[in-house]
């Protein structure tokens, strides 16, 4: 605990000539960077998709749980008589806040985006839609199911809960999908940083030998590895960051569609989720760092 | 000059040092490599201020020894004591802390070689957290002590091999160290230069320092007799004997 300490307020109080003590690497030092800030990007991408796709769910759950949708299919001449039975039928029914028949424009604007614009709607015998909101506490769709296959046997209903729960179901998973993007990739830069760090530490033997002959502690020449890598990766994801929020900024979309592909966004909050990026991808080099330089060391006299 | 260069020195060793305390106390030591005893029964005790030469055939265990003294090796059976510690008993953190006490001087002397020969000599205060150099030493007279002075800002692949083991002794006392090792300083250097280095290893001796200088230059071991009450130990047959006066 104390070393973790000690290599922490190394960390931060920089000490000129124990940082000059191993050698600027240009080529892994960059390298480092780079792939800190692909990171940070990818990372910012899944926070993206998690955020959004977790808002869809919500969005989809909501919207739908509290409505619902009566179909009524009847020669045309009866049609007006049964649509009105059923709005007497449902305005009596328990749970049900209100239902309202969908003019023909609604209907047509529902089917274009399916149909095309040119079809002649008033023209085709399409069955009429009642929309009916729920109360909170929602009606029991088998009891109205039995009332109606009394009185209207063409009724029917559609709670929208066969097609809701598959389609809430995958936006939540795309979520958790995000999250564990995430984990992932922070298991990557760890073990990426571990890789560069044997690296530099192989590639510094001979400083390591003489720092250890002259009476040097491992947290000295630690501290030397762990502040450069830590400082890398922090650049790294600063940058990353600042490009992914740019992009996400920039995609295209619009609010009212609540559809995975526009809706890949961050809103309010969620940007501020971006600002532990960066702490967060090096405190994971600090760690990667330290536990790659206590092992090679650990093996040396 | 030398007196006004190591004098905080002299004064810290005296009490860092118990008075009387041993530096280095071997009992019936050995090291085993690879099934083989490499060195066996080796018992010596090395009290403050005594100058020793380690001889004996190529191959024989200098290096070893002189390893297993700041702790680069430990040995496999017996007991080892720096300062009055069982090196068994050392962690890594306690090794470094002991190595600060003592200066090793090898005869192909590793340094950091982005760093100047000034930075080199001086790092061992950086490690050790004394980053104030003037109230410990005066880097320059240390550099002119050694004769380096005008080479303080080059860098180590720069220099002679006469420089290197020069450099390598500064930086080797810097911190004061009641030991200096030194493992064959003269082998890559002509016999002028030996002398030198000879010279300086005797002066730090007169300071109070225990040196302990392996070599096989049986030249280098007469002149400093001619100077110093130099003991010689010899490793023969894997064990240490004291050599005779027959050098």
């Amino acid at each position: 605990m104390s070393a973790l300490f000690s290599a922490l307020a190394a960390l931060f109080v920089g000490d000129l000539q124990r940082d000059r003590v191993v050698p600027a690497s240009g080529y892994t030092s960059t390298l480092t960077s780079l792939t800190a800030a692909a990171m940070a990007f990818l990372v910012v991408f899944a926070l993206a998709l998690s955020s959004a796709s977790y808002r869809l769910a919500q969005n989809w759950s909501e919207a739908l749980e509290q409505s619902a949708t009566l179909r009524i299919s009847a020669p045309v001449e009866q049609l007006d008589a049964q649509v009105a039975r059923a709005i007497e039928i449902l305005e009596t029914t328990p749970g049900v806040a209100s239902a309202r028949a969908l003019s023909s424009e609604e209907q047509s604007d529902l089917l274009t985006p399916w149909l095309g614009v040119d079809v002649p709607f008033d023209k085709l015998p399409l069955p009429r839609l009642i929309e009916i909101v729920q109360t909170p506490d929602g009606f029991d769709p088998q009891g109205l199911r039995l009332r109606l296959t009394g009185e209207l046997p063409s009724a029917v209903l559609d709670d929208h809960v066969r097609w809701r729960r598959p389609l809430v179901q995958a936006a939540n998973w795309l979520s958790v999908l995000g999250v564990v993007a995430i984990g992932l990739i922070g298991m990557t830069s760890g073990a990426m940083i571990i890789l560069a760090t044997r690296a530099a530490l192989a590639a510094n033997a001979q400083v390591i030998t003489v720092l250890r002959l002259i009476g040097a502690t491992d947290a000295y020449i630690e501290a030397a590895f762990v502040r450069r890598f830590a400082f890398r990766t922090f650049i790294g994801a600063v940058l990353g960051t600042i490009i992914g929020a740019g992009v996400v900024a920039l995609f295209p979309g619009e609010e009212e569609q609540a559809a995975i592909l526009t809706g890949l966004r961050l809103s309010g909050v969620e940007w501020m989720w971006l600002v532990l990026i960066p702490p967060t991808l090096s405190s994971i080099a600090f760690s990667a760092t330290r536990y790659a330089a206590n092992r090679v060391l650990k093996g040396l006299t | 000059m030398s007196d006004c260069i190591l004098c905080g020195a002299q004064a810290q060793q005296v009490s860092d040092v118990k008075s009387g305390a041993d530096v280095i106390e071997l009992d019936a030591v050995a090291y085993s490599y690879g099934g083989g005893e490499l060195l066996s029964d080796m018992s010596l005790t090395i009290t403050p201020g005594a100058f020793y030469f380690l001889t004996g055939p190529s191959g024989a265990g200098k290096t070893t020894f002189l390893k297993m003294c700041y702790v680069a090796l430990k040995p496999t059976s017996g007991a080892l004591k720096l300062f009055g510690q069982d090196v068994r008993t050392m962690e890594r953190n306690d090794i470094a802390l002991v190595r600060r006490r003592i200066g090793v001087v090898h005869q192909d002397c590793q340094f950091i070689d982005h760093l100047s020969v000034a930075d080199n000599i001086a790092l061992p205060l950086s490690v050790s957290g004394q980053n104030n150099w003037d109230d410990t030493i005066n880097l320059k007279e240390l550099l002119a002590w050694v004769g380096l002075s005008h080479r303080a800002n080059a860098m180590p692949p720069e220099l002679s091999g006469g420089e290197r083991q020069r450099a390598a002794l500064a930086r080797a006392i810097i911190m004061s160290p009641d030991i200096v090792l030194a493992d064959e300083p003269t082998g890559n250097v002509d016999w002028e230069m030996s002398e030198r280095l000879l010279r300086l290893l005797l002066e730090l001796n007169r300071m109070g320092k225990t040196v302990v200088i392996a070599s096989h230059d049986l030249s280098l071991i007469r002149s400093a007799k001619s100077q110093v009450q130099a003991r010689v130990l010899r490793i023969a047959n894997k064990r240490l004997q004291l050599a005779g006066a027959n050098l």
